[in-house]
């Protein structure tokens, strides 16, 4: 195939066909990633978000914090999962392990964050009102903290599902399964897979940034919801 | 054409020892014969990768950035469009780009330089408006023109935030390049891919490519480390 053969946009009128003609098969790949992402998170969100709002919450612990926003960001997804997958074969578990690890990063950077910049003064009056630790927590902290903790929740979700499709590589099915198997698919189905891939990162991101926006307390709210979410530096 | 699919499988097991051959946990002596003809190209393919994109993406950010810090309305739209950009998955980009630019390096370097864009140009925003008001106001009463409020006063007071954004945008492409190889057969990714596709993944392989990769990424954020140091030695450790 040359290059004057692949460059037209003929190849994405045949993508499209692809996606009109399969829409059964892409859609059990599009469940599969999501199902997989889904655990992935589900488990990221057990374990680093209480350890994140706990350590923000005695005000401990920040070098841990920002070391997971740097392994979040520097480890390449394709190595944890092939580590991974040396350890625990190939498959559901191997992936989903890879990408909770991936996940887990933004979850608690963020919630650290969110719960440990919650205005001293504010926690200072509950305490004065004779609030006790859960009930500072529960009331006050957690409420404010909430949209910089549930940016966090949608970057690691996003990350997950975005990274998903290359879980194909190690056994993690999804439409990876597609996009890395030009052989069986053609160009043709490797794009339309691209394409569905790209949207279902889009549809995820969409629908949190707007539970996000639902959950944001009215007190807090701002315009600037969404927006930036790759801002926090290391 | 993807390399996965269709790429020759290059035997990397070779002769080697029994370490080799019976696949242990790691060999060291897999590593040194195949430093020179297998990780050593791979991670010099990873560095040019890496600092072509990131090269790239600040000579087009950093304009773009002046621009929205001139008018600040144009900073609202591109963050969402650059948050929207950031959530398409790179296995996805990289064979979108497939029927414009073909197999080269040139569809890598345009997925790996948009995505540090994503990251560059807010961190250089925020750099840029991030001189308080009563600063400002100084510069301006003692006669600074407009361009030498940028220059003089806005600019060193957002060198901190910028490294700030090129360090992340610098881990970042060190990490999403290893993708670039179900594309070409280049950078760290590759000698991965190639492991995964053996009949049992072989494992010595995917640990030193992988330490590479890792390694690499840790070294480039501590010299933006010391580097800022350099840039800004007022600034205390641990600030932006």
């Amino acid at each position: 195939m040359t290059l004057a053969d692949t460059a037209n946009l003929h190849t994405f009128v045949d993508a499209m066909r692809f996606i009109e003609h399969n829409p059964g098969f892409l859609a059990t790949k599009a469940l599969q990633q999501l199902a997989l992402s889904g655990a992935a998170l589900g488990i990221a969100l057990a374990i680093a978000l209480p350890l994140g709002v706990a350590l923000g919450h005695f005000h401990r612990g920040s070098t841990i914090a920002i070391g997971a926003s740097i392994i979040g960001r520097g480890l390449p997804s394709i190595v944890l999962i092939a580590a991974f997958l040396t350890i625990l074969g190939i498959g559901f578990v191997n992936n989903m392990v890879a990408l909770a690890v991936l996940g887990s990063g933004p979850i608690l950077t963020n919630s650290f964050d969110a719960v440990d910049r919650v205005d001293r003064d504010a926690v200072e009056a509950a305490r004065g009102m004779g609030m006790t630790d859960p009930q500072i927590l529960r009331r006050v902290e957690l409420p404010l903290a909430l949209p910089l903790l549930f940016t966090g929740i949608r970057v690691a979700a996003v990350t997950i599902v975005a990274t998903a499709p290359i879980a194909a590589i190690a056994g993690g099915g999804g439409l990876g399964d597609i996009i890395v198997n030009q052989a069986s698919y053609r160009l043709s189905g490797v794009l339309g897979a691209s394409i569905l891939a790209m949207l279902l990162s889009a549809l995820v991101f969409a629908a949190l940034a707007g539970v996000q926006i639902a959950l944001t307390p009215s007190g807090i709210r701002r315009t600037s919801v969404i927006g930036e979410p790759q801002r926090r530096e290391l | 054409m993807s390399v996965l699919a269709a790429g020759p499988v290059i035997p990397t097991f070779g002769k080697g020892s029994s370490c080799v051959t019976g696949d242990h946990t790691f060999c060291w002596d897999w590593v040194r014969t195949h430093w020179g003809d297998t990780l050593g190209p791979a991670l010099w393919q990873h560095v040019e990768l890496t600092a072509i994109a990131v090269v790239i993406g600040f000579a087009i950010a950093f304009p773009l950035a002046l621009l929205a810090h001139r008018f600040r309305r144009l900073e609202q739209p591109f963050g969402i469009f650059s948050a929207l950009l950031y959530t398409i998955p790179s296995l996805a980009l990289f064979q979108l780009l497939l029927p414009f630019t073909g197999l080269t390096t040139t569809t890598v370097e345009i997925a790996l330089v948009a995505y540090t864009l994503v990251i560059l140009f807010p961190n250089i925003v925020q750099g840029l408006n991030s001189a308080p008001d009563d600063v400002l106001e100084a510069a301006r009463g003692m006669g600074l023109t407009r361009v030498q409020v940028l220059t003089r006063v806005e600019l060193p007071l957002a060198v901190p935030a910028i490294v700030g954004g090129l360090r992340i945008a610098v881990v970042s492409t060190v990490a999403i390049a290893t993708i670039a190889a179900t594309l070409l057969p280049k950078g760290l990714g590759y000698p991965i891919f190639l492991a995964l596709k053996e009949p049992t993944p072989f494992k010595t392989e995917i640990y030193s490519a992988g330490v590479l990769a890792v390694g690499l990424a840790l070294g480039c954020d501590g010299l933006l480390v010391a580097l800022r140091r350099m840039l800004v030695p007022w600034a205390a450790r641990g600030v932006a």
